[in-house]
């Protein structure tokens, strides 16, 4: 269906160049982090563009039961919304694999490299935890929703507060934020490489997307990988692999310091 | 109840600082924002484009589909449940209707015109800050419009008369009356009107005459940030 589209594309990589003049190891420009962009709603928000890719998160927080399993652990629940607006390929109705996929490679992220350290977060042991919910919602997908719904969501932890808990009644003094910051000890970031034909690329556009053979998003903290997803219809060799990988992990510094 | 000074120390027919941007979104046909007090809303315009499902398209004129969402963090209490909600679904029905008499879609049969507009964070007024947004939105999108629409909620608190009601004075304990209203601005032809509460006809009618000048100073603003995209000769 994007057969020329791609041979297009591919024709120009080999001169290291792109449609939109980047080369194939650039990020679009700029990277940008913007915190608190609903300070009287969310317990931590933020805002992150990556070229026009444009990406908010938001965390609200609740008090409820821990899982059985993890009876003195906070809970983490992220979620995406790839709302119709961003994207005319979007529709409504509830969360498709799509959407279902990006919240589940930020959560792995999140959770993997233990970025917050859940065992602060409890209340009362096997009755009482804070639950943290991360929701993600794309503004405008022009490509890599991966990397910048990451670092959108991680951006909102470290903006948020712990809301103001009355123990006595049991409920949350909403608007009465405490100082107190989140525990987040790490700040994990992903970085996804595609392969089309047999060149390799960061930071994909909507249109390097639709023609891209395979996909690999890393999720690194300081050099040490916690999450990957393989995506995409090709399949990727072990040399493949460990060049993405080396990519990802000097690409995930840059994306860092835009936090 | 007495009300003698707003809590946000406006005047009784001030507005909230108010913003306004259009062409936010780059992959939308039209798309814009508009941020009234703390109550953020953007909407994004799509098509016209083919109709599903099928059943509903109309071979004489295209439809206007609009979809109002709360983002899950954007309430002022616990977090939102994501879509669509009893509450979600009216609003985006009667926005429907509020945008409606200013677009003439009989050249787009069996098309679709999307309106996605989502709050991204809350402080009353959310269904005015949306209808405001979209028209702008609507606009951007290249349709041909007779008129923008401009929204705004009026209303009484205690014993006076109020434009532009926050969440305080919408839950102030002696009372309020909440009158979400959009109107034409150029024709003062109203597009939406709700009410919640308890209000004389009398006071009715005062608050709906404040509603024009508020609306007036919001159309000024939308076309101002029109004109900041595409220049004087083409608004």
């Amino acid at each position: 269906m994007y057969n020329e589209l791609r041979d297009y594309m591919i024709a120009l990589f080999a001169n290291n160049t792109r449609k939109d003049g980047r080369k194939l190891l650039d990020y679009r420009k700029p990277i940008k982090v913007e915190y608190d962009i609903s300070p009287k709603s969310a317990e931590g928000s933020a805002r992150v563009t990556i070229g026009k890719t444009e990406v908010i998160a938001g965390v609200k927080m609740e008090v409820g039961k821990p899982f059985p399993d993890t009876p003195n652990q906070g809970v983490l629940i992220v979620s995406a919304e790839l709302v119709p607006l961003a994207s005319p390929e979007f529709e409504s109705g509830p969360p498709d694999i799509q959407a279902i996929e990006l919240s589940r490679v930020v959560d792995r992220g999140l959770r993997e490299s233990k970025a917050i350290d859940l065992d602060k977060l409890c209340v009362k042991e096997g009755e009482k935890v804070w639950i943290i919910f991360v929701d993600i919602y794309p503004i405008n997908d022009s490509g890599n929703l991966f990397d910048a719904a990451s670092l959108a969501a991680i951006a909102a932890l470290k903006n948020a507060k712990m809301p103001k808990y009355d123990a006595k009644e049991d409920k949350i003094v909403y608007g009465e934020a405490t100082n107190k910051k989140l525990p987040l000890n790490k700040t994990p970031i992903s970085c996804t490489i595609s392969k089309i034909g047999n060149y390799i690329l960061v930071d994909p556009s909507y249109e390097e997307e639709r023609v891209c053979d395979a996909r690999l998003t890393v999720t690194s903290e300081k050099g040490v990988i916690n999450a990957m997803q393989k995506g995409g219809p090709n399949s990727l060799s072990h040399e493949d692999i460990m060049k993405m990988v080396d990519i990802s992990l000097e690409k995930a510094k840059e994306l860092e310091k835009a936090l | 109840m007495k009300y003698e000074k707003r809590f946000s120390n406006r005047k009784f027919d001030e507005l909230r600082e108010m913003d306004a941007k259009v062409g936010i979104i780059e992959r939308a046909d039209g798309s814009a924002m508009f941020k009234i007090g703390k109550t953020i809303a953007i909407a994004a315009v799509y098509g016209p484009r083919q109709l599903h499902p099928a059943f509903l398209r109309n071979p004489q004129r295209g439809i206007l589909r609009c979809n109002y969402n709360m983002m899950s963090f954007s309430g002022s209490g616990d977090r939102v449940k994501p879509g669509p909600s009893r509450r979600s679904r009216e609003i985006s029905m009667v926005i429907e209707n509020a945008l409606m008499p200013v677009l003439d879609l009989s050249d787009f049969p069996n098309a679709v015109i999307d309106v996605f507009i989502e709050l991204i964070q809350t402080d009353a007024g959310t269904r005015c800050a949306g209808i405001t947004a979209a028209a702008m939105a609507l606009a951007d999108s290249g349709l041909t419009m007779k008129d923008l629409v401009s929204a705004v909620s009026v209303g009484k608190v205690g014993d006076k008369i109020v434009v532009d009601l926050d969440k305080e004075e919408e839950d102030f304990e002696g009372g309020a009356t909440d009158i979400p209203i959009a109107m034409t601005p150029r024709t003062g032809k109203i597009t939406l009107l709700q009410l919640d509460g308890e209000i004389s006809k009398e006071e009715l009618d005062k608050a709906l005459k404040a509603s024009r000048d508020a609306c007036n100073k919001i159309y000024g603003l939308q076309k101002k940030a029109l004109k900041e995209k595409y220049g004087d000769k083409n608004v």
